[in-house]
Formats: structure tokens, C-alpha cells, sequence
């Protein structure tokens, strides 16, 4: 579809309302964006930008394939450190790549709502990584998206496509600095996972307190494909709702989702949903969540529409305090017979015999709390490589994630 | 503060769970350097002691007194108690998920010489296993040790350490125990004691105990030398003790 066709359909749909999750006055937000230029190394990035990436999960120091920083809507570093990995800004590469017209707003519709009609309908900015056939990265590719502007309207279009028979990890931290007011980010990502292919898709959020967020999310696996995909965020957000997809669409393919969630305060509907379109495909969905006060709805869905598929949804809760909520929506959809679908959903307390046998070894209250808290939240995530799974750990055992109220 | 007196002196204490009446009045004392036994039928109210002693919740004091080092803490909470040095290995531990043992030894005593202690249990190899995830009966009691070696208490239960447990490795648990309780040390030098509740008594094979007693309905019936006392519940039953009249 052309471009002037694609604005055409965004703008027919820039007031359509998102099927989940509070209405947001998109107007209410700053459109335009100063422009930072570029950096020639991510060591000349401000102090308070390279805090706030390691503290999303992006280390600057340590290895990996490549990089991506982006401040507002400046592409301000971007660069591949091994061979058979691409990395560009979106806008760059589309007038590179006319091939990419084949993959841009095909998995996530440009009129989806009125958040994808924005970004559309706006300069392109966000990454496109590509790794070529055969390539295995085994660092990760660490990008960041950094908000930094007073109630900035942060626009992203990512597009990931891992070649027949490539390994790709990503990690994606998105963050404001710690001074940072009212925001609002919009980010739509298509992963595109060739045959024999395996992506691990990373996501660390850590925004401030008054920031709104609206990913929109699709991959599209092939044949003995495999995508983790892995969202975590532990600080407080004003309003977030993401709902990605996974579409199974080529035999054997695998999709498991990962969502480690802390919520304070705020109004958060996060889930995600694969499509099992194809035989002897697999797909777990597992989600632990805490709430100490906000408000948290926790979607998981498998949607199988083949025989001889495996589904499993686990969405498990604690609330913490004697406000907050935990609402958990596991949904299996089943369309034909010789499926095998099933799930598991709890919402509680924490176990007073844990408790209590913490505090008999010496540790007050509060201590044996974070230590269960710390342990529930610490999901073994598999096929990650080990620099990215010491960066989610990290992220998971911070002190001051669990500190205040 | 000691001052010579008992380690733990519990008196005239009434417990409850739930509403329920446990313990009736039950009266001890154990010195210091002491390790006592405990025997008893199945809820009988063994357990129901040692948790109260050690502060859990749920178990309700409804009258008496509990004193630790001349301390009153029949009202402390179970992390304080923890603190002064009361130390319990617990019969049906939890599993707590995403704590490796490692770390629990760390948490129990930052300063504990974590691989001295996970050899001497024969347990390096659960180092970096959850707490409790996935333990047979017998890993299970020797993790149990694992904790109470690194906390180093003064005053220690054991609920049970040697149920569900082989015999080669109730031999590493009494070795722990003798440890724990300071019997590789003369009479006169040790300061710190301890309880078991057992009921078969196959770890007092490898464990010195100084005296036992007989709980039944929640209170205790007879005291005495365990050998003995253990041997006369061999020979007649509980029913047996219950029937005796030897004063307490």
C-alpha cells in the first residue's frame, strides 16, 4: 500500500477510540519535538539519560550486536557492532529498503485506533533491526527510548525482521528521566520471525508517574520459528494498555510471552494473545503481577483455530495493600477439535507460612515480604542469553522498585 | 539477663488454635547447655509448644508465661524472638520461590561461612536450588539444618528433623544437631540448648540429649532420663505413660 493510501486510512481513523483501556486526549500532548542531532558514542550520552537506560534494563557497558537510542523523536545513535545485523532508523530505512513497504503496518493496522493513526500520520521515528539469514547474535541488541521533553508526545515505529534461520535478542528499555512530568507514548512494533528463526523481544518500561503508554505489538512467525516476548515493568505509570499479538502461522511454530508487572499506583490493562494458526504450533502466556494500589487488568488469550496445538495461560496476582486490583482475563478460544488449551489463574495474598517462616530465621515483616515479592516476580524466562537475563534480574531485585509507597 | 537460670522456662502455659484448646498448662524449663527431647502421640500438642515458643501467630496464648535468657517474649513477635536467639527447623517447611538456599543462608546470617555449612550437610549441590523446591523429606530436613547452622542460635527446635529421612542421613542430621547444641564441647562450656521432638528416636542414636519428656493432651505427664523414658514408650505405649503416676 502506498504511503499517501496508508495516511489516507490513519486519517479516517484519528478519532477511533482503542477497544481497551482509558480514553487518552491525544491533542493535550505536545506534538513537535526539538531536535538532538546525533552522538558519535553512546558514552557522550547526558549522565541522566545512561542512568535512566541502565535503570529500564540497558546497560551501556558489556557486550552486544548493536544499538538504538532514541531521545523523543531523535534517532540520536544507531549502529551494529556484528556482521549480518542492520540497524537504521525507521525513517532511513524505508528510503533504503523498498522491500520494507511488504512488512511496514501489515501486522499491526495503521487504523487499529487512533494511537496507530497518530503515529502514522506523523515523521516516521524508531528502529528497524534486521538480522540476515544464518546470523545468531548472542549479545543482545540494546536499544532505548528516552522521553525527555515536558509533556511530549513520544511517536515510535519499530520493525524487526529475522531472516530465515537467525537469531536475534532485543532489549528495549523505555524511559523518562526521574524530573520527568506528563508524557505520552505511542509505540507500535512488528516482528516479523522467519522460518527456523528465534527472537527474544524484550521490554522494560520504567516511565515516570504521570506518563501515559499505548504499544501496539505484532509478530508474525513462520515455520519452526520461535519469539519470548518479555515485558516488564516495576515503577509507577499513569496509564498503560497493551495487548500484542502473536500470530503462529507456519508448523512448529513457538510463542511465549512473559509480563512481570509492580504497579503502585495507576491504571494499567496489559495482557497479550497468540493465534495458533498452525499444526503442532505451541504457546505459553505467564504473568505475575503485584499491586501495592494500582490498578491492574491482566489479559492472557490463545486462540486456537487448528488441531494438534498446545496453549497454556498462567496469570497469577498479589495485592499487596487493602486497596488495589488485580483483574485477570485468561481466555482460550478454541476452534476445531484435538486442541490442547489450558490455563491458570489466581489472585491472592501472600502466604502467611512463608512469612512467618522468613521472620523465624530473623527477618522483620518487611523484609520477608520483599524477599517473597522479589521471588514471585523472578519468572525463569527461557532462551534468553545470559547478559540479558543478569539485566532482567538486576531490574527485578532493585531496592528502590519496592521502596515507598 | 541469665544470670545462671534456665535458658527457656515456660509456665502454666494454655494455648489455642482456631478457638481450640491445645496446650493445658504445660511447665519447663531447660538449662543452659540443655538438650531436651519431647515424645508424644499424634496431637498431642508437640508442635503446638514449639511454635508457640518460637511466636507464630496463630497459636494463641491464653495464659501463662513464656521466658527466654530471663526475658519475658510471651507476646514477641517471631522475627525478635529470632533475633535473641531462638532458632526452630520446622516440620513442613514452605517453598519459597525464586530464594536460592545460598541466599537464604545469607539471610539467615550475613556473616555465615555458607560453603563450610552446605558441606557438612552434603549439600553443595542444592546451593542454587529454590528453598524448599522440589526437596524429597529428607533434602527438606537437611535444609532445615542448612538455615539453623548459618542463624546459629542459642535455644533450637527441631520438629521432626529425622522423619522421612534415611539412615545415612540421619547421621549428617544428629552430627548438626550435636553442633548446633555445642556437644563436641564439656558440659561446663556450652551455653546453648535445644528441643527435638521425635517419634521413633533413631536420631538420639547420633544426638546426646540430657532429659525427655512425655506430652499428652497438652500437658506434660513425666520427665526424666530419655534412654529410660523412651525405652518404658517402646515397652507400653503412650498408655503406658499416661497410666503412670511418677510425678513430673
Amino acid at each position: 500500500m502506498s504511503m499517501s493510501r496508508l495516511e489516507e486510512k490513519a486519517k479516517k481513523a484519528l478519532d477511533k477510540k482503542a477497544a481497551l483501556g482509558t480514553d487518552i486526549d491525544i491533542e493535550s500532548y505536545d506534538s513537535e519535538s526539538e531536535d538532538f542531532g546525533e552522538i558519535e558514542a553512546l558514552e557522550m550520552l547526558p549522565e541522566d539519560i545512561q542512568t535512566a537506560a541502565v535503570n529500564a534494563g540497558v546497560s551501556l557497558s558489556g557486550e552486544s550486536a548493536g544499538d538504538y537510542f532514541q531521545v523523543d523523536q531523535s534517532a540520536v545513535h544507531r549502529g551494529s557492532s556484528m556482521e549480518g545485523i542492520e540497524v537504521m532508523d525507521i525513517g532511513a530505512a524505508l528510503k533504503e529498503h523498498s522491500y520494507l513497504e511488504d512488512y511496514f503496518w501489515k501486522l499491526v493496522p495503521i487504523d487499529t485506533d487512533k494511537y496507530t493513526a497518530d503515529v502514522g500520520m506523523h515523521p516516521q521515528a524508531g528502529y528497524f533491526i534486521r538480522a540476515k539469514p544464518g546470523t545468531k547474535t548472542i549479545f543482545p541488541l540494546k536499544t532505548c527510548l528516552f522521553m525527555g521533553g515536558k509533556n511530549k508526545r513520544q511517536r515510535v515505529h519499530n520493525v524487526v525482521i529475522a531472516e530465515e534461520g537467525s537469531d536475534l535478542h532485543i532489549i528495549t528499555g523505555c524511559t523518562t528521566p526521574s524530573h520527568a512530568g506528563k508524557g505520552l507514548h505511542l509505540g507500535v512494533s512488528e516482528v516479523y520471525v522467519k522460518k527456523n528463526a528465534h527472537v527474544t523481544f524484550t521490554m522494560v518500561h520504567n516511565w515516570g508517574e504521570e506518563v501515559e503508554v499505548r504499544p501496539r505489538g505484532a509478530s508474525r512467525i513462520d515455520a519452526g520459528g520461535s519469539i519470548s516476548e518479555n515485558y516488564i515493568t516495576l515503577t509507577p505509570v499513569k496509564s498503560l494498555q497493551a495487548f500484542p499479538t502473536a500470530t503462529l502461522v507456519g508448523e512448529g511454530a513457538v510463542a511465549s510471552f512473559n509480563t512481570i508487572m509492580y504497579a503502585r499506583r495507576g491504571n494499567i490493562d496489559i495482557g497479550n494473545q497468540t493465534v495458533l494458526a498452525a499444526p503442532h504450533t505451541s504457546a505459553e502466556s505467564i504473568s505475575r503481577v503485584v499491586s501495592t494500589g494500582g490498578e491492574i487488568i491482566n489479559r492472557g488469550r490463545m486462540v486456537g483455530k487448528v488441531p494438534d496445538i498446545r496453549a497454556h495461560v498462567e496469570c497469577v496476582g498479589l495485592i499487596l495493600t487493602e486497596k488495589g486490583r488485580i483483574y485477570s482475563i485468561p481466555e482460550l478460544d478454541g476452534w476445531c477439535g484435538g486442541l490442547d488449551m489450558s490455563h491458570e489463574a489466581a489472585v491472592g495474598k501472600i502466604s502467611q507460612v512463608e512469612l512467618e517462616y522468613l521472620m523465624a530465621r530473623g527477618l522483620s515483616t518487611d523484609e520477608a515480604t520483599s524477599v517473597i515479592v522479589r521471588g514471585f516476580l523472578d519468572v525463569e524466562i527461557k532462551g534468553l542469553p545470559p547478559a540479558l537475563k543478569e539485566e532482567i534480574q538486576k531490574i527485578t531485585k532493585l531496592e528502590e522498585i519496592y521502596g515507598g509507597s | 539477663m541469665q544470670g545462671g537460670g534456665p535458658t527457656l522456662e515456660v509456665e502454666d502455659l494454655w494455648v489455642s488454635i482456631a478457638g481450640k484448646q491445645v496446650l493445658k498448662g504445660v511447665n519447663v524449663k531447660v538449662g543452659q547447655g540443655e538438650t531436651h527431647a519431647l515424645f508424644g502421640p499424634n496431637g498431642c500438642g508437640k508442635t503446638t509448644l514449639l511454635s508457640t515458643i518460637a511466636g507464630i501467630p496463630r497459636y494463641v496464648v491464653d495464659r501463662g508465661t513464656i521466658r527466654f535468657k530471663g526475658e519475658d517474649i510471651t507476646h514477641m513477635p517471631i522475627h525478635e524472638r529470632a533475633k535473641l536467639g531462638i532458632g526452630i527447623a520446622f516440620q513442613h517447611p514452605p517453598t519459597i520461590r525464586g530464594l536460592k538456599v545460598r541466599d537464604m543462608i545469607q539471610l539467615c546470617n550475613p556473616q555465615a561461612n555458607a560453603e563450610k555449612i552446605l558441606a557438612d550437610l552434603d549439600f553443595e549441590d542444592f546451593a542454587d536450588r529454590e528453598v524448599n523446591k522440589g526437596f524429597s523429606g529428607g533434602e527438606v530436613k537437611r535444609s532445615e539444618m542448612v538455615q539453623l547452622l548459618a542463624q546459629e542460635p542459642d535455644f533450637v527446635m527441631l520438629d521432626e528433623p529425622d522423619s522421612g529421612v534415611d539412615l545415612e542421613n540421619i547421621k549428617v542430621i544428629g552430627r548438626a544437631i550435636n553442633s548446633l547444641t555445642q556437644k563436641d564441647l564439656k558440659p561446663s562450656m556450652r551455653t546453648k540448648s535445644g528441643v527435638i521432638i521425635t517419634h521413633f528416636g533413631h536420631i538420639l542414636d547420633y544426638m546426646a540429649t540430657d532429659k525427655a519428656h512425655v506430652m499428652i493432651d497438652g500437658t506434660i505427664v513425666c520427665s526424666g532420663s530419655p534412654k529410660e523414658i523412651l525405652e518404658q514408650i517402646k515397652v507400653n505405649g503412650y498408655e503406658g505413660c499416661a497410666a503412670c503416676l511418677c510425678p513430673v
